[in-house]
């Protein structure tokens, strides 16, 4: 190997990702930075980097201006239900893995067949479907629609169907019925799949926006991203309290990726892509 | 009926493993397409929804509507647009930051793999709130930093081209992280035995990145570049939230057009017309990726 070209090579390799990175960042910097700015500096056309004068008052607006209060718990019930649904892919999974039974195939592509299906062709037709059902306004209204997916089934299957059937049927033969089988054997070798699952499903019911915009027509129902969409409209030029709303809601997960971050992109391993 | 209820007994637990997912899988995505097809064929809207006989039956009228609909046609040229310059950009940038991270494996290394990654996990409407800012053509961080190098402002989302680049930009800004993994998951897998055999042939770094890598990254490419596709498609939440649409409709998008005819105007047996097209759009342009890929001679390893 080529000794003295390799540090160069190097060199430049890190400066590009570092330019891209600063591409990347700018966004995130420039939110957190602005949303401690009081509205004076936001607007300053000759802007400072740091805060001049820090201030939490943008924050203290999102509670008493707005309700980040009770979006905040939404989105927190929200992400609970989330939670069970994950649960329910895990046993639909496990079911198509590890048992045998009459039409099990044909339920397994119609399964994976609805995740062709584009939002924008459901979106209209769950709205009637929901309203026939007297849950438009209501949380569950909200929930159900996106409580399961196709490809959270997918995953657990496939992992599942790594665990070794003598396995399960040794805790069978033990006496375990078949859901303390699946509670305390399956779900515990299924660990890491869960983790990948559970970070995931965790983001997803944090960000969600679409369903509780289409359902939800009081304010009481509002989630986080749809009470911040809302204070977009309303305090157009007012940029402090809409940094604050973006951080309030990004930096939580920012966090959490970080601290889990390996779970995550270990999780693409998982699922077989080459 | 003995019989089988005999077997329902027997294959009970499997049953009530996906009994509950499979519920909720047929209510709110199977039967929804069949809803959605036959909805389409009325005038479905809201006197339709408060009193089922007021829907009627109109034939092909919504679809025959729908192509001679200004706004629908140009919110299929947007789309056009928006799929022509994303998905190559998406594609292309999130294959050459992978390429380029795959490089190193210290810490810092590591930390960019979590910085280009950031953008994915952040929520849509953040993402909208905090590049709305940047984009400010008075106080936007990007007109400042332009300024400062004597460039005049531009309009980010005013102007009815620019806004839809400006749309563009972010996009792109947000996907290529999850893109980007699902490169770096590939390039991992690609045995170092390869490019000690082409270094000891004297292959330059170049070679082996044009004969090697990105052969070898085709099947990555190719899943990459079908679901970018079907979601550039689909583009909607980004002009929703960012500019609904305008100025002068330059940034609707299909799937924008869908969710304003149905949930703004309550026309919901048009917008039902324009999703089925929309999905039938999908169909087609998946089935013409696929004959394409076939013809490609495979690289196995």
């Amino acid at each position: 190997m080529d000794i003295q070209v390799k540090p160069v090579y190097k060199t430049i390799v890190i400066t590009l990702l570092l330019l891209g990175s600063i591409a990347m960042c700018i966004p995130f910097v420039w939110m957190i930075l602005a949303s401690f700015k009081p509205e004076s500096e936001v607007v300053a056309l000759t802007p400072k980097f740091w805060p001049q004068q820090a201030t939490l008052e943008n924050y203290v607006r999102l509670f008493t201006e707005m309700r980040f209060a009770t979006y905040l718990w939404n989105t927190l019930v929200i992400v609970f239900f989330s939670f069970i649904g994950l649960f329910l892919n895990a046993a639909a999974g496990y079911a198509f893995a590890k048992f045998e039974f009459p039409g099990r195939n044909v339920l397994y592509y119609l399964v994976l067949g609805t995740m062709m299906i584009p939002s924008q062709v459901t979106m209209i037709p769950v709205y009637l479907l929901l309203n026939q059902m007297n849950l438009t306004n209501t949380m569950a209204g909200i929930v159900l629609p996106g409580m399961v997916n196709a490809f959270g089934i997918f995953l657990f299957r496939q992992f599942m169907t790594t665990i070794p059937a003598d396995l399960i049927e040794a805790a069978r033969l033990d006496g375990a019925s078949e859901l303390r089988t699946f509670f305390q054997l399956v779900i515990p070798i299924a660990k890491p799949i869960f983790a990948v699952q559970g970070i995931l499903t965790f983001i997803g019911g944090w960000n969600s926006f679409l369903w509780p915009l289409i359902i939800a027509n009081d304010e009481n129902l509002y989630t986080l991203s749809v009470g911040l969409s809302l204070l977009k409209g309303q305090y157009g030029g007012d940029f402090a309290i809409q940094m604050a709303g973006a951080s309030f809601m990004v930096v939580p997960i920012v966090i959490l990726f970080i601290f889990m971050q390996r779970h995550i992109i270990e999780g693409y391993t998982i699922s077989g892509m080459k | 009926m003995q019989n089988a209820l005999q077997k329902l007994n027997k294959y009970k637990y499997p049953y009530l493993f996906i009994a509950p997912t499979l519920i909720i899988l047929f209510l709110f995505s199977f039967i929804p397409i069949f809803i959605a097809i036959f909805i389409s064929f009325t005038n479905m809207n809201l006197s339709g929804l408060a009193d089922f006989s007021n829907i009627k039956f109109n034939g092909f009228d919504n679809f025959v509507r729908l192509f001679s609909d200004a706004t629908f046609q140009k919110s299929m040229f947007n789309t056009l647009i928006f799929v022509v310059v994303g998905v190559p950009s998406v594609v292309l940038i999130s294959m050459a930051i992978a390429i380029l991270i795959n490089q190193g494996t210290s810490w810092l290394f590591k930390s960019f793999r979590v910085i280009y990654y950031m953008p994915s996990i952040t929520n849509i409407v953040a993402v909208a709130v905090i590049w709305g800012y940047l984009y400010n053509s008075q106080y936007g961080l990007i007109n400042q930093m332009l300024g400062f190098i004597g460039i005049d402002p531009v309009s980010w989302l005013q102007d009815p081209v620019i806004a839809k680049f400006s749309l563009i930009i972010m996009a792109v800004w947000k996907a290529i992280g999850l893109n980007m993994i699902i490169f770096l998951a590939a390039l991992q897998g690609i045995p170092r035995t390869y490019y000690e055999a082409a270094q000891i042939d004297g292959a330059s770094r170049w070679e082996q990145l044009t004969k090697i890598t990105v052969p070898l990254l085709s099947f990555a490419t190719f899943f990459v570049s079908i679901t970018t596709l079907i979601g550039w498609i689909q583009f909607f939440e980004e002009p929703l939230v960012m500019t609904k649409g305008g100025p002068i409709n330059s940034t609707m998008s299909m799937a924008l057009f869908i969710y304003n005819t149905g949930f703004q105007r309550n026309n919901f047996g048009y917008a039902a017309a324009g999703s089925i097209v929309l999905f039938a759009i999908i169909i087609l342009v998946t089935m013409i990726q696929f004959k394409v890929r076939k013809k490609d001679s495979d690289v196995e390893y």
